[in-house]
């Protein structure tokens, strides 16, 4: 029975390093400090009640976003380590086993713990406003998804200080990830964080496809859908058809390393090729379940800031939902030189090639939008327009790699890292810091400050030109990604250098981001309109930031800009509105369950990382009976009164 | 005001069954799946078709105890929907077929 008892394998906490004993230290620090200030400023209660119970999307989406900056620095903390690293050759900075475990956890906190917070705090803010509903379709599933996030972060950050960080890369293949070749924890945490982060954005996909089809405010047809609400149903079909390949694929691996099957093992008939097939069959998806969002954020934004309405709408819904299909089909150029055959390998670099054209089509319209319209260069404005080139050099080297015989060259080189840095920090990450200072003020009430907002914006811009194509050469010259040094004499010095040093760059305009939000906070100019850009569309008809139930009265939508039309309307008639009685509104009630039911979670998977299995069976039982009393749960939602209503409106200078 | 309420308020009773019934039979499909693998008991092609056809069945199931597939009315994005599960989820099959015996079948 040794295997149910807790059994502490000899590097229970890591140790060895300085930088570990350092964040070691400031964990504890941080931790004590959180917990005096909760304490001593009496937080506790209102911590519980007004955050971590609650199921308002608006807050749901707070909560995500400063997770999501947070993971923002984790990774790139993790990114100026390597770049240090790489700036001279043969430097011993980092030793081999510990540039492994950053470039793993690099990747997988910023593709699963940055990108996917960050979208999904968009998601939340932006969605029910635009289409005028009063929550999503399933808040209390919407709880589920951020808690399990959150926990599964919390999971995975863990492996620094306790057993230690996966090595084996963000896509974790085996046979490497195996138990033959990787027996440490490391790799367990990485399995089961991202199972559980999964099934949360999972659940997130389906609660959105739920909300955009059946909780759109009477007249707004689809075809009068704001973009991004557009982009954020074609992100969530994507989330519900690919993340169960991932969930497979994951779960087959975590049973060869747990029970010894043998689904990846070399031998006894296991396959380790299938799981790279399963992992890009949710990977590529992937990488479109975070650009399209970003897309719908440039299409707001542009339009908005253009003070036009967008051009060629239908052809850019058109573009989005043929991007989601067709993006299902590309998975194998991921590994063309797996070798799976000339047949294969030319489909897929043929459909690759394909979904630039969608992708030109919305470019082409950004730029139509643009033209000729009256142009402010906003913060949001600015990352929008920056995206353009960068997103037009990213698609093209793009098909490049997509030309399956060349891709044997490029395939894992410092090219393919160039690449698609420049397309996710170009087009992700642009669009959700456009999004952030387009719709930080719905959020917060304040807006953020134009001029330190465009010192960072301007460091950031550079810095990455500076970063990457430098890269592009490198890989080029046959540098390959992963390698901890390098030597003297493959006239790499200089562009390493001079690509650290575009880093360092991006690094400080990280910073002065971070000082923007914190010098807003204090001095941020207050949005008392609630409609601080002059918008086009329903959630700048609110205040800042919104009421709880969002809409005291359900708007009826009559064309496409909904907000921007009725501007319009009340700017050539002055007969004073007729207003509907108000009626009590039904809002779901707050639980705690959510966030029990996903540090249970956390504890099963602790357990499960270092093969304890009594505390993951537990955990499991605690997570059923939790669901279990959800299912028996009826008093689960309540009105607000009218005169509660009325009373909020008139606070808010409403009438 | 055609949507007063701001979620899906609780479903009643009767489906309560269906969902048991359900459950219980998809559990009895994978569990089935999984005993014929062990067991051995057919050649590799033949227990290939079986597993593909409970699996088949399985979608059968889960379409018609959890999705409802069968209420009505229907609106017209969920043929439009489940025209499109169907058809990634023959893209994940046939292409992982296509792409894992390596040129075998000849193009
Ligand atoms: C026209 C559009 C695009 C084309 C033709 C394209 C093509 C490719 C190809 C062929 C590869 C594999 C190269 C190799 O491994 O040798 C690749 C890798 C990659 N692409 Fe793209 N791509 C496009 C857009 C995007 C976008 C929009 C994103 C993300 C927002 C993205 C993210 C990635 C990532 C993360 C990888 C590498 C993953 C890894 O190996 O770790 N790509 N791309
Ligand atoms: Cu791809």
């Amino acid at each position: 029975m040794s295997t149910f008892l807790p059994h502490f394998p000899a590097t229970f906490i890591v140790t060895g390093d300085p930088l570990i004993y350092g964040a070691e230290v400031s964990i504890v620090l941080a931790t004590v400090g959180i917990l005096f200030v909760l304490t001593y400023f009496k937080k506790w209660r209102w911590l519980w009640r007004e955050w971590l119970t609650t199921v308002d999307h608006k807050k749901i989406s707070v909560m995500y976003l400063i997770a999501a900056l947070l993971m923002f620095f984790r990774g790139g903390v993790d990114a100026m380590l390597m770049r240090t690293q790489l700036i001279r050759p043969n430097m011993s900075f980092l030793q081999a086993e510990h540039y492994n475990q950053i470039f793993t956890t690099h990747g997988t906190i910023m593709i699963l713990f940055m990108a996917m917070p960050f979208i999904f705090a968009m998601f939340n803010i932006a969605v029910p406003l635009q289409i005028g509903a009063r929550d999503v379709a399933f808040p209390y599933l919407n709880a589920v998804s951020f808690w399990l996030f959150f926990f599964a972060a919390l999971l995975f950050n863990l492996s620094f200080v306790v057993g230690g960080s996966p090595d084996a890369g963000w896509v974790s293949y085996p046979p490497l990830a195996g138990l033959e070749f990787d027996r440490g924890p490391g790799e367990n945490f990485y399995l089961l964080s991202l199972q559980i982060t999964g099934i949360g954005s999972i659940a997130t996909g389906i609660n959105f496809m739920a909300t955009i089809l059946k909780m759109r405010a009477p007249g707004m047809t689809l075809m009068r859908m704001p973009l991004f609400s557009w982009s954020v149903l074609a992100s969530s079909i994507l989330i519900i058809f690919a993340f169960p390949a991932l969930t497979v694929a994951l779960a087959l691996l975590l049973i060869d390393r747990l029970a010894g099957a043998h689904f990846f093992t070399m031998f006894q008939g296991g396959n380790p090729m299938m799981y790279i097939n399963l992992f890009w069959i949710w990977g590529h998806p992937e990488v479109y379940i975070v650009i399209l969002p970003a897309f719908g954020i440039f299409s707001e934004v542009v339009s908005t800031f253009s003070g036009k309405r967008i051009f060629g709408y239908s052809s850019m819904v058109a573009s989005l939902m043929t991007i989601s299909v067709i993006s299902y089909v590309l998975w194998v150029h991921h590994f063309f030189t797996m070798g799976a055959g000339p047949g294969v390998n030319s489909f897929f670099a043929v459909a690759t090639m394909c979904v630039g054209i969608p992708t030109g089509v919305k470019v082409f319209n950004w730029l139509f939008t643009m033209y000729r319209g009256r142009i402010r260069l906003t913060v949001p404005m600015l990352w929008a327009i920056a995206f353009i080139p960068i997103f037009a050099i990213g698609g093209a080297t793009g098909v490049m790699l997509a030309a399956a015989p060349a891709d044997y060259q490029y395939h894992n080189s410092f090219f393919l890292i160039a690449h698609f840095h420049q397309v996710l920090i170009g087009g992700t990450v642009f669009g959700m810091l456009a999004g952030m200072y387009y719709w930080w003020p719905k959020m917060f009430g304040y807006m953020l400050n134009e001029r330190l907002g465009r010192w960072a914006f301007w460091l950031f811009n550079s810095g990455f030109y500076v970063t990457f194509f430098p890269q592009y050469l490198l890989g080029l010259m046959g540098m390959t990604r992963r390698m901890y040094t390098y030597p003297a004499n493959m006239g790499w010095n200089t562009l390493n250098f001079i690509s650290t040093m575009g880093a360092y760059v991006m690094g400080i305009g990280f910073i002065v981001l971070v000082m923007d939000v914190v010098y807003s906070i204090r001095f941020g100019e207050r949005d008392v309109t609630g409609d601080p850009w002059n918008g086009r569309t329903l959630e700048w008809s609110l205040p800042s930031p919104a009421p709880h139930y969002n809409f005291a009265r359900i708007p009826t939508v009559t064309s496409r800009d909904a907000w921007w039309t009725s501007k319009q309307e009340r700017s050539r008639s002055d007969a004073p509105r007729k207003l509907e009685p108000l009626q009590p509104i039904h809002m779901p009630k707050s639980s705690g369950r959510p966030f029990i039911m996903s540090a249970i979670f956390f504890i099963g998977g602790f357990g499960l990382v270092f093969n304890w299995y009594a505390l993951g069976f537990l955990a499991l039982l605690g997570v059923l009976v939790s669901m279990l009393l959800r299912s028996l749960e009826y008093d689960t939602d309540y009105y607000v009164p009218v005169e509660e209503i009325e009373q909020t409106e008139a606070a808010l200078g409403r009438a | 005001m055609s949507r007063p309420s701001t979620h899906a308020s609780n479903t009643a009773s009767g489906s309560l069954w269906m969902y048991i019934v359900g459950f219980v039979i998809s559990i009895a499909l994978t569990v089935g799946a999984l005993w014929l693998v062990l067991a051995r008991q057919f050649s590799t092609g033949t227990l290939l078709t079986v597993i593909l056809l409970l699996a088949i069945l399985q979608i059968g199931v889960q379409m018609f105890f959890f999705m409802h597939i069968t209420d009505s009315p229907r609106p017209q994005f969920n043929l439009w929907i489940l025209g499109l599960g169907m058809f990634f989820t023959f893209v994940v099959i046939a292409g992982s077929v296509w792409i894992m015996s390596f040129g075998a079948q000849g193009y």
